[in-house]
């Protein structure tokens, strides 16, 4: 196993920690919200749809591959953060708290 | 700009996706959270711009980014507040399909330039190809049901489960001889199956347990992200993935424990699926009437009432009545009345699915109580007004043990002075159960649609 490897292994677990000591702290109120600003933090995708992209291709057809990876990447992160905003925009309290 | 300059920079965006998480733990700052997070996701696409090796294909990146960011806003914009857990679920589909894409072509040209895959990387691509595609196909199928594409109802046909696992087998087969040869179509067909077990894996699921399925996708597509930052050495794919992961994974187990079901009960079980529950009709008492209401009866209680509690669930949504919900709240508030939502986990189609609609139609959070807040306060309520809810109140999940729904925690509005379900016909909701709620002395039927019913109550209320 290359010591690479083992360090991405450690991050992974070190992020799965921090994932759920973060997320057990937000409300049944934004479960909603949570779960469509994950969707668009998954959208960090879109950082190995360019790299594909931008890597140079002898076919055509990889190419294409790659230019739909950076659509769907793209889709997902501009249309999680929109949406979620969107969403976190409407929850108010209550005008006056009297 | 070399890897480890990258990834040295990719550690604002890290650090940016934490906070954003961080900030959603109150509304009130949920939202400049979240902007943080996109700030972040720019940061790392203008770092991965300068990153050596990506030195071609700006015109594909830019066109692929331009129609990407429309597909994105455009659906964002429009899509309605009701129609949210489809949106979500398209959106995590698309997320999962770009991870299987970029390890397909990651794949390629690793066999182009270095000849060979290695053991390592090779696990890595299986799993985000293959993960990625499940996720990305079973969204969709996920969309299709919401969006009533696809019937609700689970679909189920003979030796479902075994040619399912056969499949999945057969795709990580395919997928494992892929990474020993350079034919890079053996990938792309291993992706194919994998894809073709999304949509069976998700078919046989009924609509009602969407908050699981819809949960665990999107766990799926963390985890597939987090792969993929394994076949590219990219810390920040690794640590946003794993993010992603974590909550999808949590908002999975919170779910299936709020419908008191294992995880395998509600991914094979085919909850919901139409079959003559034995003990339906004694559920309801020997030859019990219900007692059905006008619009005119039921605004005389709730004017008179001190305490009144409104239960939404799917129905609401359905019927797109959360505005004329909160008129009405509004209405009887005006005359004094104490006010409140009780909001079921699992109520609607996702995670926090009526809370949504309800912020949306400007009521204010601090009136929205969860279930383990307002279950004691049912006694001291007067009117419960049951709206488009049926399973989530159903008394049979405390108290018939041989009901299919049989220990499921539930919102105790059996227990209120007065129960008001609002409801289209007697007809059994998604779990096909009867419920003794309907049969109970103390509730009165309001046959209407979820918004007519609201709008009648409206006028009728005015008219007291």
């Amino acid at each position: 196993m290359s010591y690479q490897l083992v360090t991405e292994i450690t991050i992974l677990v070190l992020a799965a920690f921090v994932g759920f000591e973060v997320i057990s702290k937000v409300p049944t109120l934004l479960h909603t919200p949570l779960m469509s600003g994950t969707n668009a933090i998954h959208g960090i995708v879109i950082v190995g749809a360019i790299v594909v992209m931008g890597t140079p291709h002898p076919g055509l057809f990889m190419r294409l591959v790659s230019f739909v990876a950076v659509i769907l990447g793209t889709a997902n992160v501009v249309g999680g953060f929109v949406v979620t905003d969107r969403m976190l925009e409407m929850f108010k309290k209550r005008p006056d708290d009297a | 700009m070399s890897p480890t300059t990258a990834n040295l920079l990719y550690l604002v965006t890290i650090a940016a996706f934490i906070l954003a998480l961080r900030f959603l733990s109150s509304p009130r700052h949920a939202r400049f959270g979240v902007q943080i997070g996109a700030v972040g996701m720019l940061w790392a696409v203008i770092v991965t711009l300068f990153l050596k090796g990506v030195d071609t294909g700006w015109w594909w990146m830019a066109a692929g980014v331009v129609i990407g960011s429309v597909i994105g806003v455009v659906g964002a914009k429009k899509v309605k507040m009701t129609a949210m857990p489809q949106m979500v679920a398209l959106f995590n589909g698309v997320g999962g399909g770009a991870a299987a894409l970029v390890s397909l072509v990651e794949f390629h040209s690793v066999w182009a330039n270095v000849g060979d895959v290695g053991v390592e990387r090779g696990i890595a691509t299986v799993f985000s190809a293959l993960v990625g595609s499940i996720s990305f196909a079973g969204s969709l199928v996920a969309f299709g049901k919401l969006q009533e594409l696809v019937s609700g109802r689970p679909i189920t046909y003979p030796a479902q489960q075994v040619g399912n696992a056969l499949l999945f087998v057969g795709a990580i087969a395919l997928a494992v001889v892929a990474m020993g040869s350079v034919e890079f179509w053996l990938l792309a067909a291993a992706i194919g199956a994998a894809a073709l077990f999304g949509i069976v894996f998700v078919l046989p699921i009924g609509g009602a347990d969407m908050p699981v399925v819809i949960s665990l996708l999107n766990a799926f597509t963390g985890l597939a992200a987090a792969a993929t930052g394994f076949v590219l050495h990219s810390n920040v794919l690794i640590v946003s993935g794993m993010l992603v992961g974590a909550s999808g994974t949590l908002l999975t187990t919170l779910m299936a424990r709020a419908m008191n079901r294992s995880l395998a009960n509600v991914l094979f079980g085919a909850f919901g699926k139409v079959v003559a529950t034995p003990g339906a009709a004694a559920a309801g008492g020997d030859g019990a009437a219900v007692r059905s209401a006008t619009a005119d009866d039921v605004a005389v209680m709730l004017a008179f009432a001190r305490r009144v509690v409104f239960v939404p669930g799917y129905g609401l949504a359905v019927a797109q009545a959360q505005h004329d919900v909160r008129n009405l709240a509004e209405l009887l508030e005006e005359r004094g009345v104490d006010v409140r939502y009780a909001i079921h986990p699992v109520a609607g189609r996702m995670p926090g699915h009526m809370n949504v609609l309800l912020a949306e139609a400007n009521v204010p959070y601090d009136e929205l109580f969860e279930m383990d807040t307002i279950n004691p306060e049912f006694p001291q309520t007067d009117v419960v007004v049951v709206v488009g809810a049926n399973d989530v109140v159903n008394p049979a999940a405390r108290n018939q043990p041989g009901s299919p729904i049989y220990g499921m925690p539930i919102l105790d509005v059996d227990k209120a002075q007065n129960v008001v379900v609002v409801k289209r016909s007697m007809s059994p909701g998604f779990a096909g159960i009867d419920n003794p709620l309907f049969y109970d002395p103390k509730t009165v039927m309001l046959f209407d649609d979820a918004k007519a019913a609201m709008e009648k109550l409206i006028a009728a209320v005015k008219a007291v």
